[in-house]
């Protein structure tokens, strides 16, 4: 009885007819594709996409030069030098990430103290040439500049877990 | 100089119209069979498919031609030069030259030879040189292997296909392709034949290649087969050749079993809309099946390729020959003799 059922099954195509109706009915249902330039996805406010510099509301650069970031950096993609400025403030002049060597950990903006160097969410800044991505510090504090209040909503969005 | 005219330019101009009439559209339709394809795979697998170029992504077939005419041809140093550039253009011929004696509607057909099936058969059968010439004149291992299992694939089902032929070609009573439709007018040969349909149908996918019957292809062990070495236009009319040749079959199935141009009802309504409507529909629905069938299907293992096609497909077909004929014996059913 059972090999009448399985050859009955068998030359009715029972399982391709089944099959080809599951893909017929999937056919016509909603599509997920998130249509990617025009809508993008939900970015957690942990999300370590490219570096930014912050500064104070007063204008003033937030980074101290303590190099923790440069000594914590797994990848060694972050250079720093730094000298007293004419004020007697401790600052760097010169702060470069290579983004070809960053692994985007996120231990620099873990390590640094005063939440200087951090990653935004801003993932789409791929270049045309390999140069353009040994970021420097103006541009970090011009990254910084374009994305402060993101930066500022995304780290009091995460303070409550830390 | 009239009579050079009238007797002979005049004929051969009207003919090379008559052929643009069926090529040029056949072509269009051959472009929107590769968007039809990614669209509808893509819907079946929750995606949308291409929807940037144009509306609705409409134009993506010329972009894509527009970007393989502009891609440089590749000619690999260990190839046979000639017969490498003979593969694709032969595979893209003998896929359009079968369009001569479909008839599309009633005496919309550039040829009507009374042999018109065999010389369907004849020309779907040697589309399997344009493959082997490929896989051979490449010279590299995927593209031999590719071809091999084409040509065994096809030589295997093309048995059966014939088979399914004789059972119509006993229904009808000739291998007029017109008579052959017009032989449906009562009722299409897929009621009568429903088994045989269902033979036809999956040994042309087999025939053409198809998913699940894909395997001279089989992205897995052969990255693509036959056509790895093919770059640019040599690859685009491998590409055309292919799906051509998918119109083609659906053409044949439609004429052999599914009433060609014939209305689906003998009533007004459906008698206003013209033949070729019709036939373009039925053609459609069975390529909108070949689609339907690459999105749910997963692809066989070559034995049970081979199992398929000598072990099932053959004695059915074989014995429905026999069980069609006897019936017309003993029912004194022989068909109409065509006058």
């Amino acid at each position: 009885m059972a090999m009448l059922d399985r050859t009955a099954r068998s030359l009715l195509l029972a399982e391709i007819i089944a099959g080809l109706w599951l893909t017929l009915k999937y056919f016509f249902k909603p599509k997920v594709t998130l249509n990617y330039p025009y809508e993008k996805g939900l970015i957690s406010p942990r999300f370590r996409g490219e570096h930014a510099l912050r500064r104070y509301p007063n204008g003033e650069e937030r980074c101290i030069a303590c190099k923790l970031c440069e000594a914590i950096c797994p990848a060694q993609a972050i250079t720093i030098e730094a000298e007293p400025r004419t004020d007697g403030s401790r600052r760097t002049t010169r702060y470069d990430i290579d983004m070809t060597k960053c692994i985007y950990c996120g231990f620099c903006q873990e390590a640094c103290p005063v939440d200087a160097i951090v990653e935004g969410p801003n993932f789409e800044f791929a270049t045309e040439t390999r140069e353009e991505l040994m970021y420097d510090k103006e541009k970090l504090l011009t990254n910084g500049d374009r994305w402060e209040s993101e930066l500022a909503a995304a780290i009091s969005a995460d303070a409550p877990y830390r | 100089m009239v009579e050079f005219w009238w007797s002979y330019a005049w004929p051969t101009l009207w003919i090379v119209i008559q052929i643009l009439f069926i090529v040029v559209p056949l072509l269009i339709v051959v472009a929107y069979l590769t968007y039809a394809e990614r669209k509808v795979i893509g819907l079946m697998q929750l995606r949308m498919g291409p929807n940037v170029v144009g509306p609705f992504g409409l134009l993506q077939p010329f972009a894509d031609a527009l970007k393989l005419m502009t891609k440089e041809l590749i000619i690999p140093t260990g190839a046979n030069r000639v017969v490498f550039l003979l593969a694709p253009m032969l595979t893209f011929i003998l896929a359009m030259v079968g369009w001569a004696v479909i008839p599309v509607a009633e005496g919309w057909v550039l040829s009507d030879i009374n042999v018109g099936i065999l010389y369907l058969f004849a020309i779907s059968s040697l589309g399997v040189y344009g493959i082997i010439m490929a896989g051979w004149a490449s010279n590299s291992k995927y593209p031999f292997l590719g071809a091999l299992r084409s040509a065994a694939q096809m030589v295997s089902y093309e048995v059966s296909i014939g088979f399914v032929i004789i059972t119509v070609l006993l229904a009808v009573g000739s291998l007029n392709l017109t008579d052959i439709v017009l032989a449906q007018k009562d009722v299409w040969f897929f009621i009568p034949l429903l088994p045989m349909f269902i033979v036809f149908v999956v040994s042309a996918l087999a025939e053409t290649n198809r998913a699940p019957f894909d395997l001279p292809e089989a992205e897995a062990e052969l990255v693509t087969g036959y056509n790895v070495e093919y770059s640019a236009m040599a690859f685009a009319l491998f590409f055309l050749g292919e799906y051509a040749n998918m119109v083609l079959m659906s053409g044949m199935t439609v004429i052999l079993f599914l009433g060609g141009w014939l209305p689906p009802l003998d009533i007004a309504i459906f008698n206003w809309v013209p033949g070729i409507i019709w036939f373009a529909l039925k053609v459609s629905a069975i390529l909108f099946v070949f689609l339907w069938v690459r999105a749910t299907l997963p692809r066989y293992r070559y034995d049970q390729l081979m199992r398929l096609g000598w072990k099932v497909f053959l004695p059915a077909s074989l014995l429905w020959v026999v069980v069609t004929a006897g019936a017309i014996v003993v029912f004194d059913w022989y068909p109409g003799v065509v006058n």
